[in-house]
């Protein structure tokens, strides 16, 4: 099955990457905008004998490698 | 004093580690395979050298960190054996969890890459001993994640302990401030574990072991560990 992986950055913690687009979003002219965040997705394919199964093998994924948890959050959808 | 440096994909610091460590210990240290599940036997001083380990994919350090090697570092760091990583390899031993935080994005978003002085916070260490504390030390720094941060539960640990064993400063010792490249919490540029048997740090002290080029602040680090095993 097809399962997506949200890494996001925790709230509080600075994200210069985030900041940067912002200031550059601005300076296009875009209007409106008051906050970027960047964020990591990762599309995976996994197998498993059902979705809370997949999920469970996914948030070990995540805890292990897809997200650094002093820094991020992370969300699964399948 | 035996080392062993860990090689990973995409490491390239470790010939300048080999020549320091070579000059201070007067041995030629073992180089070992990521992908191997052992250090070599009496193994003192575990190393991870600089570089940009996977391509820095994921996050840097993030893959190094979970190497089939680091189960031993880990080991080899719980028993009290000294580790020392240098830029990313302070980068990996903060993914691994052997040391507390992680190093982000540097503030201005720039690479750096230039001389730079460092106070020496903490002498009360295998790896700073030889320095005088508060020594002002000039020595180079070139990385793009070095922006230490953890929470505020951490940092306080950190400082009350006496983990921070170097900070970014000026030429006249001034800490902060413009002083500070990249944004660093509390102008950390290198901390200790608990034990402060493992050390990690941005910048390179050992390419400053030669008058040759640019200078010898860094050999002080290397000669403490020489005087340690």
């Amino acid at each position: 099955m097809k399962a997506r992986v949200i890494v996001t950055l925790k709230n509080g913690v600075l994200d210069p990457q985030g900041k940067a687009i912002e200031g550059a979003l601005t300076s296009l002219g875009v209007s409106g905008i008051t906050s970027v965040r960047q964020g990591k997705v990762f599309d995976i394919e996994i197998s498993a004998e059902d979705s809370s199964q997949a999920k469970q093998n996914l948030k070990t994924a995540c805890e292990k490698l897809l997200a650094n948890t002093v820094i991020e959050n992370y969300s699964i959808e399948i | 004093m035996k080392s062993a440096v860990i090689l990973f994909p995409g490491s390239n610091r470790e010939g300048d580690m080999i020549r320091a460590l070579r000059q201070a210990t007067h041995q030629q240290p073992a180089i070992v395979w990521h992908a191997d599940h052992e250090l070599p036997k009496r193994t003192d001083l575990v190393v991870l050298p600089g570089g940009f380990s996977y391509g820095d994919y994921l996050r840097c350090g993030a893959i190094a960190g979970r190497a089939s090697i680091m189960e031993a570092v880990r080991a080899h760091a719980e028993r009290g054996g000294l580790v020392l990583g240098v830029c990313n390899g302070f980068q990996i031993l903060c993914e691994s969890g052997i040391l507390p935080g992680v190093l982000m994005r540097n503030a201005h978003l720039r690479f750096i890459c230039r001389m730079q002085h460092l106070s020496v916070e903490q002498i009360n260490s295998p790896f700073t001993n030889k320095y005088a504390a508060r020594q002002i030390i000039k020595v180079c720094i070139a990385h793009g994640e070095g922006n230490y941060e953890a929470d505020q539960t951490t940092i306080d640990r950190l400082e009350g302990d006496g983990r921070v064993a170097f900070r970014y400063c000026n030429a006249e010792g001034v800490i902060g401030g413009s002083a500070n490249p990249n944004g660093s919490r509390n102008e950390i540029a290198g901390i200790f574990s608990e034990k402060r048997n493992v050390l990690g740090l941005m910048p390179h002290p050992e390419n400053l072991i030669d008058p040759l080029v640019g200078g010898i602040d860094g050999r002080g680090l290397f000669d403490s560990l020489a005087s340690a095993a």
